[in-house]
C-alpha cells in the first residue's frame, strides 16, 4: 500500500496560492501517494514565534502535532514552514515521543520527492531560463542545498531536478544564496531594508536571464513578486511545484 | 534611543550609497570565501575552535586565575575591572602615576566599549588612534561603525576632504596613496610624543601568561616599543587556554575577517621588555553575566572578526550605525541586547533570519538562533510593541479556530479586489510602499479541494 501522506499547505498558501497546494496533490499522486489533506489545520505558529510570542504558538503546535501525527509523513510545499515544526517546536514538546515522530516524518516536498521517493529526474519539457531563489531555511535549517558560506562538497537536489526537465536551463547569480528580505514580520517592520534586500534579488535574476523566478517556498516568491510586479519587470513568478507539476 | 528600523530607514533613503555600502562589504565576504575554500579543513577548524572557545567560556575563573599567575610570574602587572567605569578608572590610574599626557592607541574595540577616549580627554590626556581608519572616525568625533573595517563607510573623496580640513592636505585630494601618507606622517609624529601605548587584546594565553596582538599595521608594535609603558585592555572571554591553540584561531580569525591567510603582524607580549612596565586590565561589564546563561554563552565564544556583518543583508544595507550599539551586526545585536535590553530591544529584529551569520561565524555561534531567543526574552520582559504583541495574539487566536480562519480569508477574497487602490496602498500599509500585494485567487485550497476532489 502506498504511504498515506498529510498534506500540509500552509495558511497563506492557502489563502492566497491555492495553485501551490493542488501543484503539489498533482505531483504527489502522480507518483502513486496516497495523498489527504486534513482539513482542520491552519497555520504552524511561525510568524507568532519569529516575533517572540512564544505563548500564541503552544496551541497551534499542539493542534498540528494532533492533526498530523497519524500519517506515514506529513509533506509540505514550504521549506520555511516545516522548519518551523522540525527546528523550532522542541520547547513546547518536552520528552513526547509523538512529536519526535512527526519531526522525523515531516518533510519540504523537493525533499520528499528526491530522498524518499528517490526521484532524480522528471520527464516534461519547460524552455525557460528559470532563476532559482535559494530561500533561506530550506537552505541553512533544513540543509536541502549546500550554502556558499559553509566549505562543504556542493550539493542541491532541487536545482538537479530543475535541470533535468528538458529546455530548462538554471540561470547563474552572482550571489548565490543571498536572503530576498522577506523575512515574516520583518518585511513590514524592517520595510525599507527588506524592499532594498528584495530589489538587490531581482537585480540579479535580471543580470543572469532569469524569466521564470522559483523558489522552494512561496513566502519569498510573494515579496519578490511584490516588487517585480510594482517595478513592472518582465519576470514571471512561480513556485517550484508549479513548474514539476506543468511537467507531468 | 532611535530604533533599528528607523535608523535603517535614513541609511537607505540615500540609495546610491546604501548599494555603494553594501558592494564594499559584500566584496570583503567573497574575498572571504575564496579563501576558506583554499582549506579543505575549514569546517574541522571551525569545530576545533567551536570546542576550545566552549571550555574557556565555561572554565572561565580557573583559566583566569591561571592566566593571572603566569603573567605575573613574567612581571605583568594584572587589574580587574568589573565595568566600564572601573575600566577607565584604573587605566587612568596607571597613566596618571606615570604623569603620562599623551597616549597613542592601537586594536581596541574594548576601550570603545567603555568610552575610554572622551573619559581620557576629560582628565587632560591626550589619546590617539593610530589605525588608520579608527583615527578617521576619531577625527570625525565618531565611533567606528565596523569592528574590523571602522571607516569602511566613508568614501575616500570625504576622507580627503576630512584630512584637507584637519590636516591640511590638498584640497580635493582622494588618492588613498597619498591620503594614506599623509596620515602617517602625522601618526609618526604622534608615535614619537607620546608617553604610553594602549592596546587591545586578540588571545591571551592562559598556560604562558601571554597575549597576542593582530594587526596589518604594525602600529601596536611601534606604540608599544616606542613608550616605556604598555596597557592592554582585554574582555575576560579573550583567553585561550594553551599556546598551542593558537595556530586555530590565527589562522581563522584573518580568513574570515578580509580573507587573508594571516594578519601581517600577529605581536606577541609575554611580559614587559627592559625597563618597561607592562599592565594588563582585565574587564567583565557583563560577560560573566552572559557565561552564566545557557542560551546566550556561545556568544562570548566571539573573536570578533566581523565576518557576521560582512555578511549580514541587514547590516551591509543599514549601516553600522544604524544599530547604536559599540558592537554591530548579528554579534552586535545579541552582545547589546545582553547588555541593555531596554535601549536596545530593536535590534534582535534588525534580522530576517537568513542565518547566514551562523554559516560564516568562524567559531560557530548560532547566532540567528540566539537572536530569535532573544525576541522570546523582549516579549516576556514586556518590551515588544504592543501592536506586535496584539496582532500576535489576535492570529493565533483567528488560527485556534479553523473556522473563523476560513471565513476572515473568503471575506477578504470577496472585498479586497474591489477596493480602490487607496484603501489598499496607503501609509498604514507598509508592506504595500514598494510592493504588490499579492492578487486574491477566487478560492482557497482548502474550498478548491472540497469541490474537486474525491474524498477517499
Ligand atoms: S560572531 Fe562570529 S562571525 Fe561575528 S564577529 Fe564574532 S566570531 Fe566573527
Amino acid at each position: 500500500m502506498a504511504p498515506q501522506v498529510g498534506l500540509f499547505i500552509p495558511c497563506y498558501v492557502d489563502q492566497l496560492y491555492p495553485q501551490v497546494g493542488i501543484a503539489s496533490l498533482k505531483i504527489l499522486e502522480h507518483f502513486g501517494i496516497d495523498v489527504e489533506y486534513p482539513e482542520s489545520q491552519t497555520c504552524c505558529g511561525q510568524p507568532m514565534a519569529n516575533t517572540g510570542c512564544t505563548n500564541e504558538v503552544v496551541p497551534l503546535a499542539k493542534r498540528f502535532l494532533e492533526i498530523f501525527k497519524s500519517y506515514d509523513a506529513v509533506v509540505c510545499p514550504s521549506g520555511s514552514c516545516v522548519s518551523m515544526v522540525k527546528h523550532h517546536y522542541d520547547e513546547y514538546f518536552s520528552e513526547n515521543k509523538e512529536y519526535d515522530e512527526l519531526k522525523a516524518k515531516t518533510y519540504e516536498l523537493c525533499d520528499y520527492l528526491t530522498s524518499v521517493l528517490e526521484i532524480k529526474t522528471l520527464a516534461g519539457r519547460f524552455p525557460h531560463k528559470v532563476g532559482l531563489h535559494q530561500s533561506c531555511h530550506g537552505l541553512r535549517e533544513l540543509r536541502l542545498a549546500s550554502s556558499s558560506e559553509l566549505v562543504k562538497e556542493p550539493f542541491g537536489p532541487a536545482r538537479e531536478l530543475l535541470e533535468s526537465i528538458e529546455g530548462l536551463e538554471v540561470t547563474q547569480l552572482q550571489r548565490a544564496d543571498e536572503c530576498c528580505g522577506f523575512g515574516g514580520t520583518f518585511a513590514v517592520a524592517e520595510e525599507a531594508v527588506s524592499c532594498m534586500m528584495g530589489e538587490d534579488r531581482v537585480h540579479d535574476h535580471e543580470q543572469a536571464g532569469t524569466e521564470v523566478l522559483t523558489a522552494l517556498d512561496m513566502s519569498c516568491l510573494m515579496h519578490l513578486d511584490g516588487i517585480i510586479r510594482r517595478q513592472k519587470k518582465p519576470i514571471r513568478v512561480m513556485h517550484i511545484s508549479e513548474i514539476f507539476a506543468e511537467c507531468l | 534611543m532611535p530604533s533599528h528600523p528607523k535608523l535603517a530607514n535614513e541609511f537607505v533613503k540615500d540609495k546610491e550609497r546604501a548599494k555603494w555600502h553594501d558592494q564594499s562589504l559584500w566584496f570583503v565576504r567573497s574575498k572571504r570565501d575564496k579563501a576558506v575554500h583554499q582549506l579543505p579543513e575549514w569546517e574541522l577548524l571551525r569545530e576545533q575552535a567551536s570546542k576550545i572557545k566552549s571550555y574557556v567560556v565555561s572554565h572561565l575563573p580557573d583559566l583566569l586565575e591561571e592566566f593571572e599567575k603566569n603573567a605575573k610570574a613574567k612581571g605583568v602587572h594584572v587589574h580587574w575591572a568589573r565595568d566600564a567605569k572601573e575600566h577607565n578608572e584604573i587605566v587612568h590610574s596607571i597613566l596618571k602615576q606615570h604623569q603620562v599626557k599623551r597616549v597613542v592607541k592601537s586594536k581596541s574595540m574594548l576601550t570603545e566599549e567603555c568610552h575610554l577616549n572622551p573619559y581620557l580627554e576629560r582628565h587632560g590626556i591626550e589619546i590617539v588612534d593610530t589605525d588608520l581608519g579608527e583615527w578617521i572616525v576619531q577625527l570625525q568625533d565618531k565611533p567606528p561603525s565596523h569592528i574590523v573595517m571602522p571607516a569602511i563607510h566613508i568614501k575616500k573623496e570625504e576622507i580627503g576632504e576630512l584630512f584637507h580640513e584637519k590636516l591640511g592636505t590638498e584640497k580635493g585630494a582622494s588618492d588613498p596613496q597619498y591620503l594614506t601618507e599623509s596620515a602617517r606622517q602625522r601618526l609618526r609624529q604622534k608615535f614619537i610624543e607620546a608617553d604610553a601605548g594602549i592596546t587591545g587584546v586578540n588571545f591571551a594565553i592562559a598556560d604562558t601568561g601571554g597575549f597576542v596582538v593582530c594587526t596589518n599595521e604594525g602600529n601596536a608594535d611601534l606604540g608599544t616599543s616606542l613608550n616605556k609603558l604598555h596597557i592592554a585592555c582585554m574582555g575576560i572571554e579573550k583567553l585561550i587556554p594553551r599556546a598551542s591553540d593558537l595556530s586555530v584561531f590565527l589562522r581563522l580569525l584573518a580568513r574570515s575577517a578580509t580573507g587573508q591567510p594571516i594578519t601581517t603582524y600577529s605581536s606577541h607580549f609575554h611580559g614587559p621588555a627592559p625597563d618597561s612596565e607592562l599592565h594588563i586590565v582585565l574587564l567583565d561589564n557583563g560577560r560573566s553575566e552572559i557565561a552564566d546563561s545557557d542560551e546566550f554563552r556561545r556568544s562570548l565564544n566571539c573573536i570578533r572578526c566581523g565576518a557576521c556583518m560582512n555578511t549580514c543583508p541587514v547590516y551591509r544595507r543599514s549601516g553600522g550605525y544604524s544599530y547604536s550599539n559599540t558592537v554591530p551586526g548579528p554579534i552586535g545585536s545579541i552582545l547589546g541586547a545582553a547588555h541593555d535590553t531596554k535601549a536596545n530591544s530593536s535590534l534582535p529584529f534588525a534580522c530576517s533570519l537568513c542565518a547566514s551569520c551562523t554559516d560564516v561565524c568562524p567559531v560557530k555561534i548560532d547566532l540567528h538562533h540566539q537572536l530569535l531567543t532573544w525576541r522570546k526574552e523582549i516579549r516576556l520582559k514586556g518590551l515588544l510593541p504592543l501592536s506586535k504583541r496584539l496582532s500576535m495574539k489576535m492570529m493565533s487566536w483567528m488560527m485556534q479556530a479553523p473556522r473563523l480562519y476560513q471565513f476572515v480569508g473568503k471575506m477578504a477574497r470577496k472585498i479586497v479586489p474591489y477596493l480602490p487602490r487607496f484603501l489598499v496602498y496607503n501609509p498604514f500599509n507598509a508592506w504595500g510602499k514598494q510592493r504588490e500585494l499579492p492578487d486574491m485567487p477566487k478560492q482557497s485550497f482548502r474550498e478548491w479541494m472540497k469541490q474537486n476532489h474525491d474524498r477517499k
